[in-house]
């Protein structure tokens, strides 16, 4: 039953963000399979935009090094399908790509259509609120993939109402306000987040700021169903590309730092609360 | 004020609050505050708004019969004189309505982006009024180009934050304070800069500089006993189009003329990504950007391309969501003059009427020159702002062309600013 299947209560998951095609295709495809040996259980896979008005310098920079070398939605599409990974892969991206592509007569529908026919399994469009999802909604219901939702600290009352009926797949917690990016701490806004999530019958995942294994184990014990990480992995593929390491280089450092997250997960897991709590 | 539904987010199918969930619930409060206290005039808002406008930024502006270019064109030709609005532009009509929104909301913050700067420098100068604090989102390349409005916002108090990330004009900057907002969303208010962005920025935006075309509506009665044949206005973003329209969309047979930046050509370069023009509402295909569903200049994939014009001020990839609606309803044409014209226009209006305008309003009256016996026997131009930002661009524009009617500066010269043979074609001084 789609992306539900994830996430087993007594293992986290551990779910690592790239952008494809950062800094350039091959070395990108190397990265995401690094990343699986090191124990993703989902892979989020960007697909560019142009103005990323939800990420931090860190996604930002990695969206302008991928549309340099080349990434289309069309490359995009034959990257997913030549990725060498047994995980599920949710596109996450702006909803302009995902509104344009095709037809556009047809809204989202092409789309979708494309993504599943290349075994994307669920989506992610960070500047598209519950309020103006219906026709990609629709859509994902044809052909079958998840529509994950982002829950920020400032949501409440209705909206959650709103989200809670059309989330599918597992839900985005954002761990605090702001922007994507890498922090030295986690913050306090999670526990409440997830306190008001306790009654969702979607697996919750919590990314923004997710750094360590030490993070992991915090956010998993306090809840979470699994950990989404981007920038911190990113900042590995940008330092490489900066200094100019080989890509099999870079490819043990990402599988390395996956395996401390996913072991910080957990470790989580075992001091992680009943379900009944509240 | 407008009419229409202020709680509908939608012009057609135009329009709609497309943000980051972070942002949500501080656009509902914002929907929630324009409605009580815009539409509404809770707690006298909109009494002290105008009161502010008038004492604060000189309101109203008059509707100024042009004797020269009525007499060249042999048409009546009105402008309607925002560049005598405190700040010397239309932007503090919207900035001195949010800033003080703000405060009536209880935030504590104000940010703001700004492409030619005069929308940062009416924010700037609205938040000292007020005594807000506030920083202002531009990007390196405007900087660049627009270095006196820098130092107003700065002697006005505000900071001012460079934007690095692409090309470094108004939509990197406006992306750029949508991360900000983001961040600090439950103290902080963002003064959008035009009818652009999530509702209800793009009817509030309208409702506060509508004062344009209310002003100018009632003066052209009051100076002809009419309407207009033509209203023109410039358009990049839109707000000062979409003011000088607003009273006027339901006079049917007034025309509405939204001139655009045609650049450099009207052509595309896809490969590239880049559109070396800023005529969304001419050439721009629907999509979603910055918070909003309405025309873009984009590529075939959806991303959305560089913009360019002469004027800082109109170089943006996209517009209002009201004007692409307004547009494909037929009640709005959209032209275009090129940055050649525009620079003509602007050394026109000077000589012919004593006003420098802003590089933006030279658009329309490149079109006015090119058009005018189109337009009917009367037209009303908006002059949205003036030219005192543009004047270094305008050296360095005019001296890489042949423009007859740019003045001789090579008596003055020590740079070969304006002199085209002086070998000195870069502007550099």
């Amino acid at each position: 039953m789609g992306l539900e299947r994830v996430f087993e209560r007594d293992d986290p998951a551990f779910i690592p963000y790239l952008t494809a095609g950062d800094p350039d295709y091959e070395a990108s495809q190397t990265y995401i399979e690094a990343l699986e040996r090191g124990g993703a259980d989902l892979i989020e896979l960007g697909l560019p935009f142009s103005e990323p008005i939800a990420e931090g310098k860190t996604i930002q920079d990695a969206i302008v090094r991928s549309l340099e070398a080349g990434m289309t939605v069309g490359r995009y599409f034959e990257f997913v399908e030549e990725l060498d990974v047994d995980v599920p892969v949710v596109c996450m991206t702006y909803y302009n790509l995902v509104f344009q592509y095709g037809d556009s007569e047809e809204g989202p529908r092409p789309f979708v259509e494309k993504a599943a026919e290349v075994g994307i399994e669920g989506l992610v469009v960070v500047d598209l609120p519950a309020e103006e999802a219906g026709p990609l909604r629709a859509a994902c219901d044809e052909f079958g993939l998840d529509l994950v939702f982002i829950v920020a600290p400032t949501t409440t009352g209705d909206r959650l109402d709103s989200m809670k009926t059309q989330v599918s797949g597992y839900v985005y917690v954002q761990a605090r306000l702001g922007v994507t990016g890498a922090r030295d701490d986690v913050d306090d806004a999670t526990e409440e987040s997830l306190a008001r999530l306790s009654d969702w019958d979607v697996p919750k995942a919590v990314g923004f700021g997710i750094k360590t294994g030490d993070h992991a184990e915090r956010i998993v014990s306090a809840g979470a169903d699994g950990i989404i990480v981007g920038s911190a992995l990113i900042d590995i593929v940008a330092e490489g590309h900066e200094n100019g390491d080989d890509t099999e280089t870079v490819a043990d450092r990402l599988e390395a730092k996956a395996r401390e997250l996913k072991e910080g997960a957990r470790r989580g897991a075992q001091n992680r609360p009943q379900p009944e709590r509240t | 004020m407008s009419t229409d539904d202020a709680h509908d987010p939608k012009f057609g199918e135009y329009g709609g609050q497309y943000v980051p969930e972070a942002l949500m619930p501080a656009i509902e409060e914002l929907a929630d505050a324009y409605e009580r206290y815009v539409l509404e005039n809770e707690d006298g808002f909109m009494d002290e708004f105008r009161e502010r406008l008038a004492d604060f930024g000189g309101r109203p502006t008059p509707l100024q019969y042009a004797e020269q270019l009525s007499a060249r064109y042999d048409t009546d030709v009105y402008l309607k004189r925002e560049d005598l609005l405190h700040g010397g532009a239309h932007k503090l009509n919207n900035a001195l309505g949010q800033v003080l929104l703000a405060k009536y909301m209880g935030k504590e913050r104000i940010i703001a982006e700004t492409g030619a700067g005069q929308h940062g420098t009416a924010t700037a100068m609205a938040a000292a009024h007020l005594d807000m604090p506030c920083e202002i989102y531009m990007g390196e390349t405007d900087i660049a180009r627009q270095r006196p409005n820098v130092f107003r916002m700065r002697i006005n108090g505000a900071d001012v934050n460079p934007v690095t990330v692409g090309r470094g004009t108004l939509k990197e900057a406006i992306s750029e304070t949508m991360r900000d907002w983001a961040t600090t969303v439950e103290n902080t208010h963002y003064v959008i800069g035009s009818i652009v962005g999530p509702h209800p920025f793009p009817k509030m935006v309208r409702d506060f500089q509508a004062v344009i075309s209310e002003e100018a509506r009632e003066q052209t009665i009051e100076k002809t006993g009419g309407l207009p044949d033509a209203v023109l206005a410039c358009a990049g973003g839109g707000s000062n189009t979409m003011g000088t329209f607003a009273e006027f969309v339901d006079d049917p047979d007034v025309a509405l003329y939204a001139v655009e930046a045609g650049g450099s050509s009207l052509s595309v370069d896809e490969e590239r990504g880049v559109a070396p023009n800023s005529a969304t509402l001419s050439t721009g295909e629907e999509g979603v950007l910055h918070g909003a569903r309405t025309k873009l200049l984009q590529d075939s994939d959806g991303q959305i391309m560089e913009s360019h014009s002469v004027s800082a001020g109109l170089d943006y990839a996209g517009v209002g969501p009201e004007l692409a609606h307004l547009v494909d309803e037929g009640r709005v044409t959209p032209v275009n003059v090129d940055d050649d014209h525009a620079l003509e226009a602007f050394h026109r209006l000077s000589q012919d009427e004593g006003i420098i305008p802003a590089l933006e309003t030279a658009h329309a009256f490149g079109y006015l020159e090119e058009h005018h016996d189109d337009l009917g026997e009367s037209v009303v131009v908006n002059v949205s702002g003036r030219g005192d930002k543009d004047l270094e661009t305008v050296i360095e524009e005019t001296s890489k062309r042949d423009l007859d009617i740019a003045p001789d500066m090579s008596v003055f010269d020590t740079g070969g600013m304006m002199n085209p043979d002086s070998g000195h074609t870069d502007g550099d001084h």
